[in-house]
């Protein structure tokens, strides 16, 4: 299941209008029709050695469609995050259940994690750009897949388009990527995430470290990016949540400290009529 | 507490501070006082024997004026080269591991004998090296001198390269790893560079030390009148060139002493300097974790 990359016949198509009115219709829609699942979360728990980070976690990620994943500190989000993409092998993690990527387990025996990863893309909290080149960062993903010349220039900018960074930099894609502001380096982040042209994208704490303005930035940046990505974020910032997410996931940490779902479903229903106590005093603000 | 009591007090305290800075500044001149005195004597001492054809001809015998260090330079520059080779790529590679897996049996292991390593006298290490090149090929040679410079330089290429290894942030490697870069890939395309700067000047300290070893050489390297570039020929390196010179009884083979010593001391300096252009210019233009 390999989406063919973006060949020079193809039309190349131009970076969407973040359309204000988009995120009313999308809502309509969903409200009207059942989306289709993208990933889902089975039974999953994940261990560090003998301790449980998250237990029993049973989750659907719609695709073309924001979910937040939101709770205090320590109720095991950035754990589920990392888990939809297998960077929790990284930490020595172990895991039971599974994780479906449109109907395959991304933890069964033979799966290849390259190709996971390139599926499933992460930006994380700190923008991290690599010490190079604006254009080596954007351009280092695609490289690791072979892709030079002509075809890696047209991915890059593309991929700049996307992540509305192009006009800021398409003079100077040589300088280096730390040169940026903190807001135009976490768009590099993702500009260099979209590169290998995943299908879902994970996004940890994205505008945390950012200024208000360059946080509203990515925020509408993300909406524009859900036509064509599905987007998980975890964040701490309930009103972000409600702004921009179409589903929300309330995780919160049980006695034995292991992270567990508390309640999941369209982000309108969880922020009016949450199901669950827990949930209404967390979005109320009663303990955070 | 009135205010008489409080000035005084304070008075107190910046006294005691001033006779600590003056202690320190002390401190300061009396150790720099050695360095300064040896560059300013070898100078003196070197620079009347000093002049161009010094680097470019050849060794002649006693009484003969005229003559230089040319086989020693190319010989210094092979051996110190030869021992970058073979230590480059085995130290930073150990160094990895030792970064990465510092808990293992096999990273605690490494960190110690390195430290062992580097307190293993030269001259031993020359010893060891006649008996594990030189007597089963029945001759000195160059690479035996490269071999044991190998040994001398790899404690600190290990050492530091493992350091700076250490200080790359871990989001660079994990940005890398969520791209699906496999983990070979990301050492050497994103955390090798980052941590670039630190690792060239690990790398000169350690051509630095080597350059300077005369006592392995009396084993391996041995010498050599005349030019000579071959890896399975005894080679002259400029610290035996000095020790050679130095002990002779005649008056101008002691002036070419000096003045070798004064070269031996020049290249190393620049070296430092190049170095630190180097950093100075990658830093500039890529940004750096490692200064």
């Amino acid at each position: 299941m390999i989406r063919p990359w973006l060949s020079p016949d193809s039309p190349t198509r131009p970076a969407p209008a973040v359309d204000p009115l988009a995120h009313t219709a999308d809502r309509m829609a969903l409200e009207l029709s059942a989306p289709q699942e993208k990933m889902r979360v089975r039974g999953l728990s994940v261990y560090y050695g003998g301790f449980r980070a998250i237990k029993e976690v049973d989750l659907a990620i719609p695709a073309h469609h924001i979910t937040a994943i939101i709770g205090p500190s320590g109720s095991g989000k950035s754990t589920l995050l990392r888990s939809l993409n297998r960077m929790t092998d990284l930490s020595g993690a172990r895991i039971t259940g599974e994780v479906l990527l449109d109907g395959q387990d991304i933890y069964a025996p033979r799966v290849d994690v390259v190709e996971v990863r390139r599926r499933v893309g992460m930006v994380f909290q700190r923008p991290n750009p690599f010490l190079k080149s604006i254009y080596d960062n954007v351009a280092y993903g695609p490289r690791l897949y072979g892709i030079r010349g002509a075809a890696l220039d047209e991915i890059v900018e593309e991929s700049l388009r996307s992540a509305a960074l192009w006009d800021e930099v398409k003079d100077r894609l040589r300088q280096s990527g730390l040169a940026l502001s903190g807001g135009q380096q976490q768009r590099l982040c993702i500009a260099r995430a979209l590169a290998v042209q995943p299908e879902v994208l994970l996004m940890d704490e994205p505008t945390s470290a950012l200024d208000p303005i360059a946080a509203l930035k990515i925020e509408e940046l993300l909406q524009a990016l859900k036509r064509r990505y599905t987007i998980v974020i975890v964040t701490h910032n309930i009103q972000q949540a409600a702004r921009i997410s179409d589903y929300t996931a309330f995780f919160m940490m049980d006695e034995a400290r292991a992270g567990v779902l508390v309640e999941f479903g369209p982000t309108r229903e969880i922020f009016t009529t949450p199901k669950d106590r827990r949930t209404e005093d967390y979005i109320t603000g009663r303990f955070g | 507490m009135d205010r008489r009591h409080s000035r005084s007090r304070s008075l107190w305290r910046k006294g005691v501070n001033a006779l600590m800075l003056i202690w320190c500044g002390l401190a300061m001149v009396v150790a720099i006082i050695p360095l300064l005195w040896i560059l300013g004597h070898v100078f003196l001492m070197g620079l009347p024997a000093l002049s161009w054809s010094f680097f470019t001809a050849l060794p002649t015998p006693v009484g003969v004026p005229g003559g230089g260090i040319a086989n020693a330079l190319v010989g210094s520059a092979i051996t110190v080269g030869v021992g970058l080779v073979l230590a480059t790529p085995v130290g930073v590679l150990a160094a990895y591991y030792a970064a990465a897996h510092p808990n293992r049996p096999l990273g605690l292991a490494l960190r110690f004998g390195t430290d062992v390593l580097s307190g293993v006298p030269s001259i031993v290490m020359g010893i060891f090296v006649y008996t594990l090149i030189v007597l089963p090929q029945r001759h000195f040679s160059a690479l035996a001198g490269g071999v044991v410079l190998a040994f001398i330089m790899l404690p600190t290429i290990v050492r530091s390269t493992e350091e700076m290894l250490r200080l790359v942030p871990p989001t660079l490697r994990e940005a890398s790893a969520a791209l699906g870069a496999p983990e070979w890939r990301t050492f050497l395309a994103v955390v090798l560079p980052a941590a670039g700067n630190g690792v060239l000047t690990g790398l000169l300290l350690a051509v630095a030390r080597a350059a300077g070893e005369a006592a392995p050489m009396l084993f391996t390297a041995f010498g050599n009148p005349f030019m000579s570039t071959a890896l399975d020929r005894p080679i002259a390196t400029l610290p035996h060139t000095i020790f050679v010179y130095t002990i002779s009884p005649y008056a101008d083979w002691q002036a070419k002493a000096w003045a070798t010593a004064l070269v031996l001391i020049g290249l190393v300096l620049s070296l430092n300097v190049a170095s630190r252009i180097l950093s100075w210019w990658r830093a500039h233009r890529l940004g750096s974790v490692t200064s």
